[in-house]
């Protein structure tokens, strides 16, 4: 498998009044395509802040990051939220829905940036949401699904451009156990079935056994490897 | 379409904010548009005088007389067509709520002079053979219920006594911009009263009016007419209708703009208003701002949202409050007719209320756009955790 991600001697720091937090230190990653990976660690060691900065929402204050080839710390603020629409998928803790939109139009959204015309957004959205399973869904608000539902709809709307990566923050972090189970099933699929490469931050250990690799964040160090290619 | 419907549902989305926000914007243009009514009705005067007719007072102040004997002089001028005078009644009609202007006028002439006074032949006929009579404007008759053949009588404040006058015709004016309020009588009438009570009163005039031949010659006229008066013992003061007009608005020229900056100030307070309705709601919305930059939306596509949520909520409020000038001017024209004969919601009102709602809807969306569009979408999404 060829990498889709390079992450090479990346840091990251953020600056609290006078002083400098060194976040992450030296990170070197590669993800190679298709691959399902979980970054683990303990609050404030950096996970999604690397997260952050693979999905180009942050910027490195030292190092390269190639996704897919490009280099994107050398990209502009107006290409890098082109190429954000293109490339990546996001699937956030919260969901973070809008609440004045459908399901249906809360997945079009990403597709109102694409050149293709209303009769093909509307089939891209449908296919999206029979994905997640939501295609008798599609008309209701964000506040008339449950947790496990919204975060599904979140899902469709990540994956509706057919981005280069996923990349989940959290995905099961406000679901109860059974909606967790199915999303945690739902991106194990995508990542089986559709070859979706998924970058995912979660504390939770139930949620990373079904990662096919684990890495582990320290005090904004990246630790051992650990792979899960026998499950 | 989509943006379109996105702007109204967030507008919406607190609707009793909203509410209260739409109801400021509408409550405060309309009071912008009524008070620049108000500032037009007061120059209603002005634009209804015409730039063919000159006014000849004392030069020292209006309330001094002119002998009547500078009718002649006066009409030998070059340019002078025709020359008209008259006097300020000052009369109260029951009491002095009952307030109109009424005046003693050289009937014939000043007929001539203003054809905006609208009367018909059989009226007219009536009103210039009978030395008593008196014509009233449409809107003055209706007020008061007088009717063609009634006697009215007036108690005369400058000119002491009751006079009684017959109504011989009601006028209606050429246009909208014309007073239906005036009561105007036979100078006659009131000058041999004056011979036969206090003659030292008598053959004294308030003011001329002067028709001139063409509007171009009244700068020559009004200068001819000053020269041939210059170190009498009354000189005159000539100036057009409009200038005479314009100088009694100068004298209440403090109220006016006095009222001309509360009408501003109205839609000052109206912008902070709105202001802090978008910034409440930025604040609410940092986090969703972040996601759309998240999904690829750039900082114009975000800048929109907001300042089109902005322009439908000032949009809406301003569509009210245009709506409701017309109706509350009409009441408002109503209860004031007795000092202001023509309260008409001027073109020029509408379109500083179109513009206003434009500027409030721009101004009030310009810091939260600002910092919606300098946001790091880390920081907006922290703010949602």
């Amino acid at each position: 498998m060829a990498p889709i991600v390079e992450i090479i001697d990346v840091s990251k720091s953020y600056q609290r009044g006078n002083r400098i937090i060194p976040v992450l230190q030296n990170i070197n990653l590669i993800i190679e395509e298709g691959e399902f990976l979980a970054l683990m660690g303990p609050s404030g060691s950096g996970k999604s802040t690397l997260l952050n900065l693979i999905a180009a929402l942050d910027q490195v204050d030292r190092g390269i990051i190639r996704v897919g080839g490009i280099d994107i710390t050398a990209l502009s603020e107006s290409e890098l939220a082109e190429w954000r629409a293109i490339n990546v998928g996001f699937i956030f803790q919260f969901y973070n829905l809008i609440p004045v939109l459908t399901a249906f139009e809360n997945v079009e959204l990403p597709l109102l940036l694409t050149g293709l015309s209303r009769k093909e957004r509307e089939e891209h959205v449908a296919t999206a949401l029979r994905v997640v399973n939501l295609e008798d869904r599609m008309d209701h608000y964000p506040a008339q699904l449950s947790g496990g539902e919204q975060q599904r709809v979140a899902i469709a709307r990540a994956i509706v451009t057919d981005p280069v990566i996923l990349v989940a923050d959290e995905p099961t972090g406000d679901l109860d156990k059974v909606a967790a189970r199915e999303i945690l099933e739902l991106m194990d699929r995508l990542n089986r079935e559709s070859h979706k490469t998924i970058i995912m931050v979660t504390h939770d250990p139930r949620a990373a056994e079904k990662a096919r690799v684990i890495r582990r964040l320290e005090k904004g160090f990246l630790n051992d490897v650990h792979s899960q290619d026998s499950r | 379409m989509f943006i379109l419907k996105i702007l109204v549902r967030n507008a919406f989305r607190h609707k009793l904010r909203t509410f209260l926000t739409i109801l400021g914007i509408t409550v405060a243009i309309l009071a912008f548009g009524l008070l620049r009514t108000f500032i037009n009705a007061w120059y209603g005067g002005v634009e209804a005088s015409s730039a063919s007719r000159l006014i000849t007072r004392n030069s020292l102040s209006l309330i001094f007389f002119l002998p009547l004997s500078y009718k002649d002089k006066i009409r030998q001028v070059d340019g002078v067509k025709t020359v008209s005078w008259g006097n300020w009644f000052g009369g109260i009609y029951v009491d002095e709520k009952h307030f109109f202007a009424n005046f003693a006028v050289d009937a014939k002439s000043y007929l001539d002079l203003y054809p905006e006074y609208i009367l018909t032949p059989e009226e007219e006929t009536a009103f210039l053979r009978d030395r008593k009579g008196f014509v009233a404007g449409r809107k003055l008759a209706k007020r008061f219920g007088w009717k063609i053949g009634d006697t009215v009588t007036l108690r005369g404040t400058i000119y002491p006594g009751n006079w009684d006058f017959v109504l011989r015709g009601i006028y209606r004016g050429r246009d909208e911009s014309i007073d239906e309020t005036q009561f105007f009588f036979h100078w006659d009438y009131l000058n041999e009263s004056l011979k036969k009570t206090t003659p030292s009163r008598a053959d004294q005039v308030g003011w001329y009016m002067v028709g001139v031949s063409h509007p171009d010659l009244t700068p020559e006229v009004s200068l001819a007419i000053d020269r041939l008066f210059k170190n009498s013992i009354a000189e005159t003061l000539t100036e057009t209708e409009k200038a005479f007009q314009l100088s009694f608005i100068a004298m209440s020229e403090a109220i006016l703009i006095a009222i001309e900056l509360v009408s501003f100030v109205v839609i000052i307070i109206i912008i902070a208003v709105v202001a802090n309705t978008m910034s409440m709601t930025y604040r609410e919305r940092i986090g969703e701002y972040a996601i759309f930059k998240t999904l690829g939306y750039r900082g114009w596509r975000i800048a929109g949202m907001i300042l089109g949520e902005s322009m439908v909520i000032t949009g809406i409020g301003s569509f009210w409050g245009i709506l409701l000038t017309f109706p509350v001017a009409r009441y408002a024209g109503k209860i004031l007719s007795n000092y202001f004969p023509v309260f008409k919601v001027p073109a020029e009102a509408i379109y500083m209320e179109i513009v206003a709602s434009f500027i409030v809807g721009i101004l009030a969306a310009i810091v939260p756009t600002w910092r919606a569009i300098r946001i790091r979408i880390a920081d907006g999404l922290r703010r949602i955790d």
